[in-house]
């Protein structure tokens, strides 16, 4: 199986994938329905979306285990088919990589808060350590713990993936814009307090997704840079912000305003440029070629 | 103020639980929302001011600094951990009918819509403001927004989304509501919602956070 690290070592900009959650909501997603419980009932579909974004020039894909967390799918009564939904989501998206494209499986929060005792860090790294361990048994070459807001749940998610994987681990926090033009977490996490801790606690790869669009996520990254020159950074913006019109959320960012940021984010030393919510295979085509530019 | 109120006031303010909170460190040792509220109470002071000179002045001051980017989630927990921990020597004057609340709040996530933490952090806050607030979870979805409502018909509605794929369904639970009982206020809120999106969907209010919300609320019945 390919290294990520060992592809991103020459200075090589990568292109991942763009959103699963609004494309499964396009396919039929039913609001309420488990989406990862489509890996089970739905796989052709599934597998349709990750090739998709293999087609678009994504040299890396996510896998639909996002929120399939013991937590998570205990909502739905789906918590007995946590490997197995795991090991499924990372074998879909094996399948559309092929031997040359990584596979990131997706891990993202809890939902649980540990500072306000909903859970113990027992639980939590158990929790991962059991995700982790089923997406590498479905082949991911990588886990993205992403989407993170509190560093305490990052960091113990990183920790369990490192110990009982051999893949990469890579970390992204979601961040707001405050008043002050700064940018923290729900939890009040800075940017430039990722590396200390999840470094140490063994992130191969660290960076944003959500929150924002692409032109925001610059300042995101320069903030990490000026903290850590040199560990591999991934960015994955919104396409923009969502409006609503005619019944639908609509995200206003398009594919081409997408690309047209990623000479600013190459300048600034990223590493790996995907998309969060709303974008699509086009966001991706478009990036790919921005990226192929340089 | 009695000058015990005030103290009450501050630790709701600043999260400290009680003595043993480690929490915030520059008052470690000290007595906190717990031991104020009790000794309060035991000195005769009536559990409505305790509320209304204690508690929710300390709540509005958490309000507001967390609108302003001054604090953030952590802080707001703790100080809403420090308020419940001092309305549990309250409840027994709720339930005699003793202090009359503001008013009644159902809140809840939308149907399909898992998440909570936002919810919670209103939820928390519209109590410690002196509402009684009825929490119906998450995933929650017209139907039972409309029973609680027929068990409740004073109450004003909150729903709370996450999600661009759920938060469409306050169209329909707005709707559902509207056509029952019309003149009902319901406020919403979540981060991709907006004030152009409250108008589409018709519901009264939109606060990007929750000071807004309980301010908005507070002056509907004041």
């Amino acid at each position: 199986m390919p290294d990520l690290l060992k592809a991103l070592k020459p200075g090589k900009v990568l292109v991942s994938d763009g959103a699963w959650g609004t494309y499964l909501h396009e396919k039929g997603l039913q609001p309420g329905e488990c989406p990862e419980s489509w890996n089970l009932s739905h796989p052709e579909e599934v597998y349709d979306i990750a090739i998709s974004y293999v087609r678009a020039g994504a040299d890396m894909i996510e896998t639909n285990s996002f929120g399939g967390s013991r937590f998570k799918l205990r909502h739905y009564e789906l918590e007995d088919k946590v490997w197995e939904i795991n090991r499924e989501a990372a074998a879909i998206s094996r399948k559309a990589a092929g031997d040359n494209r990584f596979v990131l499986g997706s891990i993202g929060p809890t939902g649980k808060l540990l500072m306000a005792g909903d859970v113990t860090e027992e639980e939590l790294y158990d929790c991962f350590r059991e995700q982790a361990s089923a997406l590498q048994s479905g082949g991911a070459d990588a886990i993205i713990i992403e989407t993170m807001s509190d560093l305490e749940e990052a960091r113990i998610a990183v920790t369990a993936a490192k110990k009982h994987t051999s893949c990469t681990v890579i970390c992204t926090m979601t961040f707001e814009r405050m008043a002050d033009g700064t940018f923290r977490t729900m939890m009040g996490v800075m940017p430039s307090e990722m590396p200390e801790v999840l470094i140490r606690a063994g992130a191969d790869i660290l960076g944003s997704n959500c929150g924002n669009g692409t032109r925001d996520m610059i300042p995101i990254l320069k903030e990490l840079r000026s903290v850590n020159p040199d560990i591999p950074l991934i960015i994955q913006g919104n396409a923009g912000t969502p409006k609503y019109l005619e019944g639908k959320t609509v995200f206003m960012e398009s594919p081409g305003e997408t690309a047209s940021f990623v000479p600013e984010l190459i300048r600034n030393k990223v590493n790996i440029i995907g998309g969060c919510c709303g974008t699509t295979p086009e966001h991706i085509r478009l990036i790919r070629r921005e990226v192929n530019k340089f | 103020m009695a000058e015990i109120l005030e103290k009450l006031a501050y630790c709701i303010e600043f999260g400290k639980i009680n003595k043993e909170s480690p929490y915030p460190p520059d008052m470690k040792g000290q007595d906190g929302a717990d031991e104020y509220a009790r000794q309060a109470l035991e000195s005769g002071i009536p559990a409505g001011r305790i509320l209304e000179e204690g508690l929710v002045p300390g709540m509005a001051r958490v309000g507001v600094k967390f609108r302003e980017n001054k604090i953030f989630v952590p802080q707001v927990l703790m100080s809403a951990k420090a308020m419940s921990t001092a309305m549990v020597h309250l409840k027994p004057f709720f339930s005699s009918g003793e202090v009359e609340r503001k008013g009644q709040f159902i809140i809840g996530t939308v149907a399909g819509d898992l998440h909570d933490i936002g919810k919670n952090l209103v939820s928390m806050m519209v109590e410690g403001s002196g509402w009684e607030v009825i929490d119906l979870g998450v995933d929650v979805p017209s139907a039972k927004f409309m029973e609680t409502l027929n068990n409740h018909p004073n109450a004003i509605v909150g729903l709370s989304a996450m999600l661009t794929t759920t938060m469409v369904n306050m169209n329909s639970i707005v709707r559902d509501i509207r056509a029952k009982h019309p003149k009902q206020r319901i406020i919403i809120g979540g981060a991709p919602l907006n004030d152009n999106f409250r108008k589409e969907i018709g519901a009264d209010f939109y606060s990007p956070d929750p000071q807004g919300a309980i301010e908005y609320i507070n002056a509907l019945v004041s």
